[in-house]
């Protein structure tokens, strides 16, 4: 299936080129996953991502590739690059200081098609945890108008409101790469983000939830999902902070 | 069929090489975990040599009075070392001790929970592992 094409005549000739190879597989139809070659000219400035688009364009559009905001929010375009989770959108061609590029679908998700990811557990495991403020009543009938905090008390949990579900933390977590059942650290650090806002009521419901032998107590506090989260959450961090928590470090 | 799920699976969790020293610490932890009590059976077996009487039990002894028992010894004391020292930082981190402190996350979001403090740990308990065992070669092939 390899094949080498380039898009050079497109292209201004002070730009540089790379080697793009883009596994593809689709499950209804192949033993195994392939890389297809690509010869991809790119600016200082290019992202992993326009070079997949460009390949699409000009070479081969069956390529398939979710993304949908290019610019690190909507969280939909993670995948490996060069063998370790990244967003594409967020990963200049310049920053991996490599000639060869390698672009596969994230570990620990099943593959839809090429570099396409199904997030149905990611999605179930958030949901698992309540990922909103639990209270009994509400700020449209009390006569606040709203719930107040202060600058110290966001500071508390706004870096885990950070999340995007791209679920990089989860491709690189050592755990998730063994156990299918572990809820993993995307939703666990979102666990704490609601056990840490000082409007919610439900930390004994949450911390119910991921007492759980397939839970928290699998983290084993290997870091790798925060080396990977693109957005500062820190897992990790969350993760250990929640533990504190049940183990009665912490009040 | 049911879906494969595309997990890394053992190897993946095993490789070392991707996720800085703190990957590189779960990995000896594991190790020398799965090690430790792979010696303590050994070394419940190896004690009950004393009911075969006092030549029995010499017999048995002198296998670590060979180059090979030595070298074995010495490992045996750095997975020791290594993971109760670590093992102690590890106990920490989950209890939340030493992670840093949640903030508003700026650019380029270096994690505070990957910090130096953890590292130090992690790097003293390789060096007092290494000295430990180079003690105990001292003093094994110094008799
Ligand atoms: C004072 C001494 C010790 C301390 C402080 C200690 C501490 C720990 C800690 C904190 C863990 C969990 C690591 C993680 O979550 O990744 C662990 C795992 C483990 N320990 Fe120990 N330990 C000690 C002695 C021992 C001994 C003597 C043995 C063997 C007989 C042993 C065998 C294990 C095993 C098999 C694991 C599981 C490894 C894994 O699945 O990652 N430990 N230890
Ligand atoms: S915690 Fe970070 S890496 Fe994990 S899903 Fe959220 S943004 Fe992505
Ligand atoms: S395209 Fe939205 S995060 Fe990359």
């Amino acid at each position: 299936m390899a094949q080498v094409s380039s898009t050079s005549n497109e292209q201004s000739s002070t730009a540089k080129s790379i080697t793009l190879k883009i596994s593809r597989y689709n499950p209804e139809h192949d033993e195994s996953s392939q890389f297809m070659e690509f010869n991809v000219k790119y600016e200082k400035w290019t992202t992993v991502l326009e070079a997949i688009l460009d390949v699409k364009k000009h070479f081969d559009h069956s390529v398939a590739v979710r993304y949908s905001c290019r610019q690190a929010t909507c969280g939909s375009c993670g995948m490996i690059i060069n063998g370790k989770p990244r967003l594409a959108c967020f990963t200049k061609i310049s920053e991996l200081d490599s000639d060869v590029v390698t672009v596969e679908p994230m570990n620990n998700f099943p593959v839809i098609r090429d570099l396409a990811v199904k997030f149905e557990k990611l999605f179930d495991s958030h949901q698992k945890i309540k990922p909103y403020l639990i209270r009994d009543d509400t700020e449209l009938v009390s006569d606040e108008k709203e719930f107040l905090q202060t600058p110290e008390e966001v500071e508390q949990y706004i870096q885990f409101a950070n999340c995007i579900k791209c679920g990089l933390c989860n491709s690189a977590c050592p755990t998730m790469a063994t156990d299918s059942s572990f809820v993993g650290p995307q939703a666990l650090a979102q666990a704490y983000r609601y056990v840490a806002d000082s409007r919610d009521k439900g930390k004994d419901s949450r911390l119910k939830i991921i007492d759980d032998s397939h839970g928290i107590w699998r983290c084993h506090f290997a870091g790798s999902c925060s080396q990977v989260c693109p957005k500062g959450v820190d897992p990790a961090m969350g993760i250990q902070l929640l533990r504190g928590y049940m183990l009665g470090f912490r009040s | 069929m049911p879906q494969d799920e595309h997990k890394e699976g053992i190897g993946g969790m095993m490789n070392p090489t991707r996720y800085g020293i703190e990957r590189v610490a779960y990995l000896l932890m594991r190790l020398s975990g799965l090690g430790l009590l792979a010696y303590f059976v050994a070394h419940i077996y190896e004690t009950s040599n004393i009911l075969r009487g006092q030549v029995g039990w010499n017999e048995f002894l002198e296998l670590t009075q060979t180059t090979e028992g030595h070298l074995f010894l010495a490992i045996v004391i750095a997975m020791c070392v290594f993971h109760t020292v670590n093992g102690i930082r590890v106990m920490l981190g989950h209890g939340g001790v030493g992670v840093g402190k949640p903030a508003r996350p700026d650019y380029p979001y270096d994690p505070a929970s990957q910090n130096y403090r953890h590292k130090i740990g992690i790097y003293s308990s390789i060096v007092l592992a290494a000295v430990a065992a180079m003690y105990g070669l001292a003093v094994m092939f110094g008799e």
